[in-house]
């Protein structure tokens, strides 16, 4: 096919067929065509005397947030405790209800392949879609700011992104165990303790930490809505435009973040 | 053989722990109840609050059996669309530049002062939450998608440059030193001895970005960086239930569409 | 002749007692692309005997053993074990009597993250309620039956290991514990040997065997190696295409009878040749 026969009996040799080439080109052609679109809508709705003004906007600002106001962490000690249990209690939450719905997501374990499945699905894909943020968002309007809020949030958000690793984990198993384990006469909560939930353990485990790594860079801005830890300090030194309070949170949330992801690595590799 | 078998007759016989050493099994269980413990004493949940939330929760969950597509259809059309340009823009720029700085941030065939920068900058802009970079934009930039936009390529930056690099340095070595033989200069050997190796991967994982990308830019509006963000904050400040879950459906919606168009690309290019 | 009869390994030696055990009629199994896996298969089987299914792969002989305690459901027929039809089972009747019928598979289908001990208690979830498993407080009883069983197959010393650390024959033995700890009346045995080396392949077919003999058990065993079915059992069945093609003792396998099974070959080198494999059987 790439080799072609042109007029004078020669053979080429293309990476292509002209069918095949002439749709790689226009398709490049509008892909880029998009881009340019895109690019001219946001251009457009840009101030871009401001956009000019950056760089000196930028140095006005690091010049204002330096040196961050060490003593300030003495008000942090509360809200990174919040911010902490945001996470992990949201984890907890949502694992606990990331498990059943994963079985009852998972072709080989489900009830009903018609109907409940879909459920699980939607339910995953729907939790999964919306940031916590949105989430915080509607729960704060539901049942008012508080880090409650936030942990419902994070255990939502968290709800259908371990639901979905778990259940394709549970895809994944070996049949023949759980073959073994029904052939013994066992019941259908034994052959699920038996046969299924020793194979899942392990990605199981791994989904838990990797998700509370996240949970914890999520947790951290979770107050910028109102719902609790550190992003409410953030928040309001923003409003009063506080840049050295600001700068002295930002690092905080750095070495949060940097921490909790050297501890779901330790875990991690102790468990696997 | 027997004898092994008489002492163990009649002895009662338990799983063996996780955790063999007898003291750090019990610390480690007694130190994570009274974390739980404290943690769930420190949250501070107004019940009655809650209570009265609960007619608005119904209220909400109720409000998707009949979304309100229509009495704000104009900032919902607007803000899905800047949603939506800003995602195209930032994947298309975010994962130009990150396959030179995922290249430079690969051991094996980057110099060493060339993967430091690049690990550096994939170690920034994944240790910066996106909601506190679009937050900085917007006060270095002013209001608008430009500011969600450079978050959003920033964000992209700092995900695919880091899998890019694992998975080059993850490659088999022979392939590319078969291209390497053949005397092909530097350009010509990543051409062929790396990019097919890598490039299936890649782009599965462009597609992934993308559909991060357009849920993260849902949220951006919230600090004024453009997007849908800033109307369903509205809606919800105003108790507009049937705006925001016709929002979200929308969302959700997209979100579902992305990954079934990634899903299809995947299947193809492996 | 060209062909010496095979010395046949007294396995469960010549028993009186002939009650039927096991009794299959008309066992049909049509999948649901159409694909006819058994027709009409109609057998009886005495309590205490060992049986050997040969055949070709996909001649239907692991979806038959499978329809015995219905891991597959038959489509047709009826499956009779002392006189208890398997196929009318409800649920909870047919987890009841699923325990009297321990199964060993290719490949070991151990629980791999569980211990030697578990996966051999495992035998034991029939007959223990659910909460009793999941603490894994197993009666006493269940305990020591683990252990004599474990010292048996010579592996009580790893009782408390993974599944995953032991090797390939060692596996098959925890396999072997853990259908015998039903206490069974019937083993079923799936390709026992298919992932094993010849030596160990032979460890194991003795064993089961010895097993049998010990406790009376009668025993199916699906096997593709022919010579290995001959040296161990007192009744070979040839199925091929879902049905029935021999049924008799193993000095009547001719080259004859492997054609109609396997289709044309040469079968003098199948075949059991001479002594100095009983020579290396003694041995091993």
């Amino acid at each position: 096919m790439p080799v072609e026969q042109i007029a004078d009996g020669r053979k080429v040799w293309q990476k292509r067929n002209r069918r095949e080439q002439l749709t790689h080109w226009a398709s490049w052609f509008a892909g880029v065509a998009v881009f340019v679109y895109c690019w001219q809508q946001i251009s457009e709705s840009t101030t871009w005397f401001f956009v000019w003004d950056a760089p000196r906007i930028a140095g006005d600002i690091l010049t204002r947030a330096t040196p961050p106001k060490w003593f300030y962490i003495n008000e942090l000690w509360e809200p990174i405790w919040d911010t902490l249990n945001i996470a992990t209690l949201g984890t907890l939450l949502a694992l606990c209800l990331a498990v059943p719905t994963a079985f009852l997501a998972a072709r080989n374990t489900t009830p009903s392949t018609m109907i409940i499945r879909p459920i699980a699905l939607l339910i995953i894909v729907s939790t999964r879609s919306i940031n916590s943020l949105i989430w915080a968002l509607l729960l704060i309007a539901i049942i008012g700011p508080g880090v409650f809020a936030g942990v419902l949030a994070i255990a939502i958000r968290s709800i259908g992104f371990c639901a979905k690793l778990l259940y394709e984990a549970i895809e994944e198993i070996d049949q023949k165990q759980v073959e073994a384990i029904t052939a013994t006469g066992a019941s259908r909560w034994q052959v699920m303790a038996y046969g299924i939930v020793p194979q899942i353990m392990p990605a199981f485990a791994g989904v838990a930490v990797f998700r509370w790594d996240i949970n914890i860079r999520e947790s951290t801005v979770l107050g910028l809505v109102g719902a609790g830890g550190i992003g409410l300090q953030l928040s309001a030194s923003l409003n009063v435009l506080a840049w050295p309070q600001v700068s002295l949170i930002l690092i905080v949330i750095l070495l949060a973040v940097i921490l909790s992801e050297w501890v779901s690595a330790k875990v991690r590799g102790a468990i696997i | 053989m027997t004898t092994a078998l008489d002492t163990r007759l009649g002895q009662p016989w338990r799983k063996p722990p996780f955790i063999k050493r007898v003291w750090l099994r019990w610390s480690v269980a007694a130190g994570a109840v009274l974390y739980l413990i404290a943690a769930i004493a420190s949250i501070e949940v107004n019940w009655s609050r809650v209570y009265e939330g609960l007619d608005r929760g119904a209220a909400f969950i109720m409000s998707f059996t009949r979304p309100d597509f229509i009495s704000r259809a104009g900032d919902i059309w607007d803000g899905m669309l800047e949603s939506l340009i800003m995602t195209v823009a930032a994947s298309v720029v975010g994962i130009l530049i990150s396959i030179p700085i995922g290249l430079g941030a690969a051991r094996n065939i980057a110099p060493l002062p060339v993967y430091l920068v690049c690990r550096s900058i994939v170690a920034l802009s994944r240790a910066l939450q996106e909601i506190i970079v679009a937050i900085l934009l917007v006060a270095i930039f002013g209001f608008g998608p430009l500011a969600g936009f450079l978050t959003l390529s920033f964000a992209t930056i700092g995900f695919l440059s880091k899998l890019l690099a694992e998975d080059i340095e993850a490659m088999d070595r022979v392939q590319a030193e078969a291209i390497r033989a053949t005397g092909a200069g530097w350009m010509q050997w990543i051409n062929y001895g790396v990019q097919p190796q890598v490039m299936p991967r890649l782009i599965g994982l462009s597609m992934y970005r993308v559909d991060i990308n357009f849920r993260e830019s849902a949220i951006l509006g919230l600090v004024g960086a453009g997007g849908i963000g800033a109307t369903l904050n509205t809606a919800f400040d105003r108790y507009e239930f049937d705006t925001a879950a016709a929002i979200l459906m929308l969302i959700i919606g997209i979100v579902m569409v992305l990954e079934y168009l990634s899903g299809i690309i995947r299947a193809r290019v492996q | 002749m060209h062909w010496a009869p095979p010395v046949s390994f007294p396995c469960p030696s010549e028993r009186k007692e002939n009650a039927l055990l096991l009794s299959l009629k008309s066992l049909t199994k049509t999948y649901r692309t159409g694909d006819k896996a058994l027709v009409s298969v109609s057998l009886d089987i005495p309590k205490g005997q060992v049986v050997a299914l040969i055949g070709p792969s996909g001649a239907g002989k692991s979806t038959l053993i499978r329809c015995i305690n219905r891991l597959v459901e038959p489509t047709e027929g009826q499956v009779l074990l002392d006189s208890v039809d398997i196929t009318e089972l409800s649920s909870s009747g047919l987890r009841r009597e699923r325990r009297r019928m321990g199964m060993i598979f290719q490949e070991y289908a151990l629980v791999e993250r569980l211990t030697v001990m578990e996966n051999v208690l495992s035998g034991r979830l029939g007959y223990v309620g659910f909460w009793r498993s999941f603490l894994r407080k197993y009666p006493q009883s269940d305990v020591d039956e683990a252990f004599r069983l474990l010292d048996r197959v010579g592996l009580l010393a790893m009782a408390d290991k993974r599944a995953d650390e032991l090797s390939g024959g060692q596996r098959q033995r925890v396999g072997i514990c853990r259908a015998l700890i039903q206490n069974p009346s019937l083993l079923l045995v799936d390709e026992p040997t298919a992932s094993l080396d010849p030596k160990t392949s032979r460890q194991i077919m003795r064993l089961i065997c010895e097993l049998c003999e010990e406790r009376g058990l009668a025993a199916i065993i699906n096997i593709h190696d022919v010579a290995l079915a001959q040296m161990f059992v007192q009744r070979v069945i040839g199925l091929q295409s879902g049905s029935v093609r021999f049924d008799g003792p193993p000095t009547a396998l001719t080259p004859d009878v492997l054609t109609e099974i396997y289709g044309e070959e040469d079968w003098q080198a199948t075949i059991r040749k001479d002594d100095e494999e009983d020579a290396e059987a003694a041995v091993a």
